[in-house]
């Protein structure tokens, strides 16, 4: 029992469960998942659904916050990748073939790879701090997307391209499975192989690390390359979802949601440990909490207000201060019991 | 061991250039933007003939007052080697409610204040958070960033127009001389960059402002009272955001919740662009000044060319890479000196 409660997943697991659990009871069908022509549906399935590029982002950016870093361009390689791909569509003749929209694939997570290889060029060649370089292709890639686009939302009618964001594979969306695979994919390379082990070595102090043969410099470049190559995929999801590239409104705020899932889960923004089913339960919380203020009728554009608050508590429950106050008052509380006890035992004497 | 080994100076005398560099290797990057600016106007004018007449370069100053307001603020706490990313929320947030409270038909006197007072409760949130649960910058700021956003979202979903005289004053009055023009909100920037001038050059806040910067360890040790100046640079920063909010919403006569999405990193961009590390302890509120100039004439001259706004997002983009590549040779130069 005790291990539960210090397992470090056990605050995050608790909040999302609170949180389906205050759904469940305002609404008993948003626990409810039907089949319908070998397909499932239900709220809970379109959370899931709808987590895809908050959850490939996040995922990335795991592993960057591990290396001690941060990646603030994903938002803007989202708009590029997803501008790449269906300006490509567009353009071809065929819209609705197979081979069109492949084509468009590989070339948008091509374009993304060699951004977040940028990056980490900057990061772990040139030696810029990461939030500044980053901040670079942040400001830069939405004016790149913009170019692509030529300052239109590009819209296409792809049912290939549409398969991504709203198809179904064996009765479960596409999309879902998209992240679960990466999910599955990330977890099995870093923990199954020494790999998650050098990326903490790293993020706890670089250049020990390297004294000890650890190739620092790598590691951190395949964060940023790796952040990318997901955003790139999220950027595609996001844009089969809405069936067009929007530059502008394309991955708007997700490196801030995708930092703060991290942080949900568990991450610590110093650097070093990281907990990937943290961070996939970060995501969900933040899909739920979502969901939530949906349901509560509260306009969209305020919910940042809730993200806030939840962000302020997270980080003040994590604060080391209040660690140390909560330890000192209980200190206190046990040195009075036993100071009472004390002088109880003298009187008896 | 091998790296001071490499790094022995041959022992001849140093030219006075070199000298010269080596003394102000921190005004370097400031410079660099006075060069760049400097470039880009005498590049527009041979372009455009009409470019650097009087009207045209005061309205360059005038159509980004708020943005200086907001870069002077973040100076300081960027000076601190911290980051506030909120200030353009700050800034919707604070317009937005100085707009409904004027609707209301209450008084400037009071309505201005409180949107003041209300960028610096914001930004007292942040410091706290920063000052004493030692949460970083990036995400204490980041919470405001979401706060502010939401909350001008929940006084109003919809821009609210002024028609408070005295609001509208400061930017329909002009002082005209010989063409060239101001108004109050510009008076208001150049009076903010003023004071923050004085302030950092010649006070002990600001001088413990650059201690903390060059090194927040040294500057406790030296006794400089390192928690209040932390919090109150997060206080300065919300009431420049404040301000810019007034100022925002006095140029364009109306509230608007989504105004100044991006703008914390226009404002950030412009002070790393006016050299200012973003390690902090190195910097110079005029070069921030010089920074949103240069960001607002190359907005300028893209609009003159009819280029693609996008454009625009990506000079700056590649400017700021530039400078932040010029100040990492800096610090290198001078960690190496040391």
């Amino acid at each position: 029992m005790k291990a539960i409660l210090k397992h470090r997943l056990f605050w995050p697991v608790v909040a999302l469960l609170a949180l389906v659990a205050i759904n469940t009871i305002a609404r008993p069908q948003f626990i409810l998942v039907t089949l319908r022509d070998g397909e499932l549906y239900g709220a809970l399935i379109d959370i899931l659904r709808n987590s895809a590029p908050l959850m490939l982002v996040a995922l990335g950016m795991t592993i960057v916050i591990a290396t001690r870093g941060i990646d603030l361009s994903v938002g803007a390689i989202m708009a590029v990748s997803g501008a790449v791909a269906l300006t490509i569509i567009d353009g071809s003749s065929d819209p609705g073939n197979l081979g069109t929209v492949l084509v468009a694939l590989v070339v948008a997570v091509a374009v993304s790879l060699v951004l977040g290889v940028w990056n980490g060029f900057l990061v772990a060649v040139v030696g810029i701090q990461p939030i500044i370089a980053t901040l670079v292709l942040m400001l830069a890639g939405r004016g790149v997307a913009l170019l692509i686009t030529e300052g239109f939302i590009t819209t296409v009618n792809s049912p290939p391209y549409e398969f991504i964001a709203t198809g179904y594979l064996v009765a479960l969306p596409v999309a879902f499975l998209i992240w679960v695979a990466a999910v599955a994919v990330i977890a099995l390379t870093e923990r199954r192989t020494a790999l998650g082990v050098l990326t903490e070595a790293v993020g706890i102090n670089p250049e020990a690390s390297r004294l000890a043969g650890v190739r620092a410099r790598g590691i951190v470049f395949g964060a940023y390359v790796l952040s990318g190559f997901l955003a790139g995929i999220a950027g595609i999801i996001y844009s089969s979802n809405i069936r067009a590239a929007d530059a502008n409104a394309a991955g708007l705020f997700i490196e801030l949601y995708a930092i703060l899932a991290v942080v949900l889960g568990g991450t610590s923004l110093m650097g070093g440990k990281f907990t990937i089913a943290g961070t996939v339960i970060g995501v969900l919380t933040i899909q739920t909490l979502e969901a939530t203020i949906l349901f509560l009728g509260v306009p969209s554009a305020q919910s940042p207000v809730f993200f806030a608050i939840v962000v302020i508590v997270v980080v003040l429950v994590q604060s080391p201060r209040l660690h140390r106050w909560a330890r000192g008052a209980l200190a206190s509380a046990g040195a009075r019991r036993g100071a009472d006890a004390g002088s109880r035992a003298g009187v008896s004497s | 061991m091998t790296r001071s080994l490499e790094t022995t100076r041959p022992t001849t005398a140093p030219s006075r250039y070199a000298t010269f560099m080596s003394r102000h290797a921190s005004l370097m990057p400031t410079f660099a933007a006075v060069a760049i600016l400097v470039v880009l106007l005498v590049g527009a004018q041979a372009r455009f003939p009409r470019f650097l007449s009087p009207g045209n370069i005061s309205a360059l100053l005038l159509d980004n007052a708020y943005l200086v307001v907001l870069a002077v603020g973040l100076t300081f706490v960027i000076l601190t080697g911290g980051i506030d990313l909120s200030v353009g929320s700050v800034m919707a947030f604070t317009g937005i409610l100085g707009a409904s409270l004027l609707a209301q038909g209450i008084p400037a006197v009071i309505a201005v204040p409180v949107m003041l007072i209300t960028g610096a409760v914001i930004g007292l949130l942040i410091g706290i958070l920063v000052q004493y649960f030692d949460v970083q910058p990036f995400i204490a700021s980041l919470a405001a960033l979401f706060l502010a956003r939401g909350l001008a979202f929940v006084v109003s979903l919809a821009s609210i127009r002024v028609e408070d005289p005295a609001v509208l004053w400061l930017q329909r009055t002009r002082f005209t001389v010989a063409g060239w023009y101001i108004t109050p909100t510009g008076i208001i920037a150049l009076l903010a960059v003023a004071i923050a001038f004085f302030v950092l050059l010649w006070t002990r806040f600001g001088r413990t402002v650059y201690g903390i910067g060059g090194n927040e360890q040294s500057a406790r040790l030296m006794g400089l009272n390192v928690a209040r100046t932390k919090i109150v640079v997060y206080v300065i920063s919300g009431v420049c955001g404040g301000l810019a909010g007034l100022l925002l919403t006095a140029y364009s006569g109306a509230g608007y919740p989504r105004n100044g999405i991006g703008t914390e990193l226009d404002a950030i961009a412009a002070v790393v662009i006016g050299g200012t590390l973003l390690t902090g302890g190195t910097g110079y509120v005029l070069g921030s000044l010089v920074g949103v100039l240069v960001y607002a004439t190359i907005k300028k001259l893209i609009s003159f060319m009819g280029a693609e706004q996008s454009w625009t997002q990506i000079i700056v983009g590649a400017l700021l890479l530039v400078f932040i590549v010029v100040q990492r040779v800096i610090v290198a130069r001078s960690q190496r000196r040391r």
